[in-house]
């Protein structure tokens, strides 16, 4: 049994990894569409879509692995999320379908063509980004189990706090994506780049503060686990660190350091995130079943975890590479060449 | 739009609807990857500039391709846990392990190389842009693996036991991976594919010669397609009859609704060529026949005895008419296959194979058939499972989620018309690329698109990012 516990939590991280994996990189490429429309010039468009072009399929991946990992791994707590988060995960996988196909869609048609598919890639990065921000939160303020089922309703999911996520997760990918093309992109375009992340930063910070505020009166879990004694010297350097880290990418910001704000927004969603694992930890479907509960049985987690072990470093040193091909800032002409 | 439906039937209509979407692609994908790592190959061996030129073109209808592969494949991974909660929770240990491993061993692969293939010919050197390409390729058949693994499984169990919560777990990794009828349904569905594509690169190939027979790159695709077919049609109508044996042997109620069996027949069963199977009625009316050919085909004996479903209770029927004309649809197509691969080498032993209208005519039509026969198969194995989502053990309707018919009818209602919407779309881009031959110095997926754009041609952009 002490052998199955050690698992469990082996692969409560694993998933928990593959979600932020997911969440940062396909983040700044949603984040890219959500800004589409500020960036109304064709040329620019083409560079913003050819800065991710190459690597947006294996970004989407992470989700994949996200999904396909926790129906194997927890698939109790898999079969209870999905239907109740039913509304949020359709409307994200059809926002997924839009902005997809519009890479590949936009560089096949007519001015008035492209201008539709430039519109299906901002209009679904943006609903993609707010169902995940919704279901989110949808999953923080706790779902209804009877047995091994989902017993709410259809619509339990929309409450203010979700509302709150959503919006939430929108500016966060935004700020990803703003980072993103300072640091892939030069000239006018990385000036307005570098002005919507001044804006998207303080945006965020106060999206930051707005749920943590919010989280804490959800259930009287999280409070306690927040801000009790020992606890809190576990939890205490969470926002200290946030704040540690909003100076320093505002400081990079003001000193047009072009690589730096990209990464230090990557820590801020790395903080957040554990700031989510802190509250949610050990349940799964918070309040009502654990890790251990949801688990697989250990045979099926310990196959699973060799395929992990040898693969998923494999995985990231092929991913680095194809990052690193296609280092460097995008021009205009010429796409990739 | 769905009055009536109980939330099972939706959720079951819901899968086949965006299934039979997304096995398009994949069957596409699979084939093409392949035949772009040969057409790279050639081109690194001879050096001979028809190879690269093929390899760009079908490059860029791969791109597009691709792309509506991994988002129509995004939602069929979803889909288990939003529809088939019932079905994720009790299978989950042991077919959820398999599709990890397919998004570890594949979906990681071809996503992690498809831009370098994509867009890197220039930026990494022509033998680690093979490498891409290869990379791609195998990772669509490590795909084809463990997916077909994974239904396979649900079609015949083995190497399970149940626990104490009611889940299916694995007693043996091995026995549940190669399953009984894995290895017949992994060689059928790759030869699919193979078909498939071969048959789309000669409709292609066929419709450019028609107009012009001296076009160095429609030749070389046609021919090369005619090869896959004449070889690989026969293969795959021998692949299809062991499969179905196998079926017999495993899953024998569907071979009697392929069959049309509803009675049982002791002195050699016949061959039901065409009929209107009546479920209500329990027989098929106006059933042309031959006498003992089916107990010839499936025992290989005139007189064996074939039990029907009068010995299977009728709630575990699986849709009769249905399986039996799918089935029929896909046997006539892969018929038509053969002709088509017979007639090709027929002309390529005349000397007529690029002068041939009726051959190219032939061929064009036959284009859209390798998808007709994938989706026409795929409609006959899996409604001749039913009732059953894991044969024999786990009924359809114990497997759907706990949700109201109005919450499914929603969500197929938006599936149907997005899907309609954008995957046409995306078909006539892929069809627009179609109708342009391969040219001399033919650009890869970005390459022709900015130079079009600022109306110069590629020497000239190459010239003036040169100056730059």
């Amino acid at each position: 049994m002490a052998a199955s516990v050690d698992i469990a939590v082996i692969w409560a991280f694993i998933i928990a990894f593959a979600v932020f994996v997911y969440v940062v990189m396909d983040g700044f490429d949603l984040g890219l569409g959500i800004l589409f429309s500020l960036f109304p010039n064709k040329a620019d468009r083409d560079v913003i879509m050819n800065s991710v072009a190459p690597v947006w399929d294996g970004n989407e991946t992470w989700l994949v692995l996200g999904g396909g990992g926790m129906m194997a791994a927890f698939p109790l707590a898999y079969a209870v999320l999905m239907p109740a988060l039913y509304t949020p995960m359709i409307a994200m996988l059809i926002g997924l379908i839009f902005r997809g196909v519009a890479f590949e869609f936009r560089w096949r048609t007519t001015q008035s063509g492209r201008n539709r598919w430039d519109l299906a890639f901002a209009g679904g990065s943006l609903l993609a980004a707010l169902a995940q921000g919704i279901a989110l939160g949808a999953i923080l303020q706790g779902i209804h189990v009877e047995g091994r089922h989902y017993a709410g309703g259809w619509w339990d999911w929309l409450t203010p706090f979700s509302i709150l996520t959503g919006l939430a997760l929108v500016i966060g990918y935004a700020l990803l994506g703003a980072t993103w093309l300072v640091l892939k992109t030069e000239g006018e375009l990385r000036d307005k780049a570098y002005h919507l992340s001044w804006f998207l930063l303080f945006a965020m910070l106060a999206a930051i503060g707005a749920v943590s505020i919010a989280t804490p009166f959800l259930h009287v879990q999280y409070a306690q686990r927040w801000f009790t004694w020992p606890n809190v010297i576990l939890t205490a350097p969470v926002p200290i660190a946030v704040a540690a880290v909003a100076v320093m990418l505002l400081r990079s910001l003001a000193s047009k350091q072009d690589y730096r704000p990209f990464f230090l927004s990557l820590a801020l969603f790395a903080l957040s995130y554990a700031g989510l694992g802190i509250s949610m930890w050990p349940y799964i479907v918070p309040q009502s079943i654990t890790i251990w509960q949801a688990a697989s049985p250990e045979n099926s987690q310990l196959f699973m975890l060799v395929g992990v072990a040898v693969l998923v470093p494999l995985i990231l040193g092929y991913t680095a590479w194809a990052y690193w091909v296609f280092r460097g800032k995008v021009r205009p002409e010429g796409g990739y060449h | 739009m769905f009055e009536g439906w109980d939330a099972a039937v939706l959720a079951r209509a819901q899968f086949a609807f965006t299934m039979s979407f997304h096995i398009v692609f994949p069957a596409f994908t699979i084939g093409l990857a392949s035949y772009l790592a040969v057409l790279e190959a050639l081109w690194l061996w001879t050096g001979r500039e028809v190879f690269i030129n093929l390899f760009n073109y079908w490059l860029k209808i791969f791109a597009v391709t691709f792309g509506m592969g991994v988002v129509s494949g995004i939602v069929m991974s979803y889909q288990f846990g939003t529809n088939w909660s019932a079905f994720a929770d009790k299978t989950g240990p042991v077919i959820g392990p398999l599709m990890a491993y397919e998004v570890l061993t594949a979906f990681f692969l071809e996503a992690g190389f498809l831009g370098v293939m994509l867009f890197g010919l220039e930026r990494v050197g022509h033998r680690l842009h093979f490498l891409a390409t290869s990379m791609v390729a195998v990772g669509t058949l490590f795909s084809a693996f463990w997916i077909l693994s994974a239904n396979s499984w649900m079609q015949t169990p083995a190497g399970y036991a149940v626990n104490a919560d009611g889940q299916f777990v694995a007693a043996d990794w091995l026995e549940v991976i190669f399953n009984p009828s894995f290895p017949y349904r992994l060689v059928h569905m790759v030869l699919a594919a193979y078909l498939t594509t071969a048959l789309v690169v000669g409709a292609v190939g066929a419709f450019h010669l028609w107009r012009d027979q001296h076009l160095p790159g429609p030749r070389v695709m046609f021919s090369m397609a005619m090869w896959m077919a004449t070889l690989v049609a026969p293969i795959q109508i021998l692949a299809g009859d062991q499969h179905g044996l196998n079926t017999l042997e495993h899953q024998p109620t569907k071979i009697m609704a392929m069959e049309g069996h509803y009675e049982s027949h002791k002195n050699g069963a016949p061959l039901i060529l065409f009929g209107l199977p009546d479920q209500a009625a329990g027989e098929v009316k106006y059933a042309l026949e031959i006498p003992k050919l089916g107990s010839l085909i499936l025992k290989h004996s005139l007189d064996a005895p074939m039990a029907g479903l009068d010995t299977v209770p009728r709630e575990n029927w699986p849709p009769v008419p249905i399986t039996f004309w799918s089935f029929r649809v896909m046997v006539g197509l892969g018929l038509l296959m053969l002709a088509l691969g017979l007639f090709s080498l027929w002309n390529r032993w005349r000397g007529t194979l690029y002068q041939s209208r009726l051959l190219h005519m032939f061929a064009m039509a036959m284009g859209p058939a390798g998808f007709l026969a994938v989706i026409a198969g795929w409609i006959t194995t899996e409604t001749g499972r039913q009732p059953f989502t894991v044969y024999g053990l786990l009924r359809t309707v114990e497997s759907a989620s706990p949700l109201g018919a109005p919450a499914v009818a929603s969500s197929l209602t938006a599936f149907v018309i997005v899907y309609f919407a954008v995957f046409s779309a995306g078909v006539i881009y892929i069809l627009r690329l179609m109708a342009l031959p391969p040219l001399h110095g033919e650009q890869g997926p970005r390459g022709d698109i900015p130079a079009r754009a600022a109306g110069i041609t590629p020497a000239a952009g190459a010239a003036a990012k040169g100056a730059v």
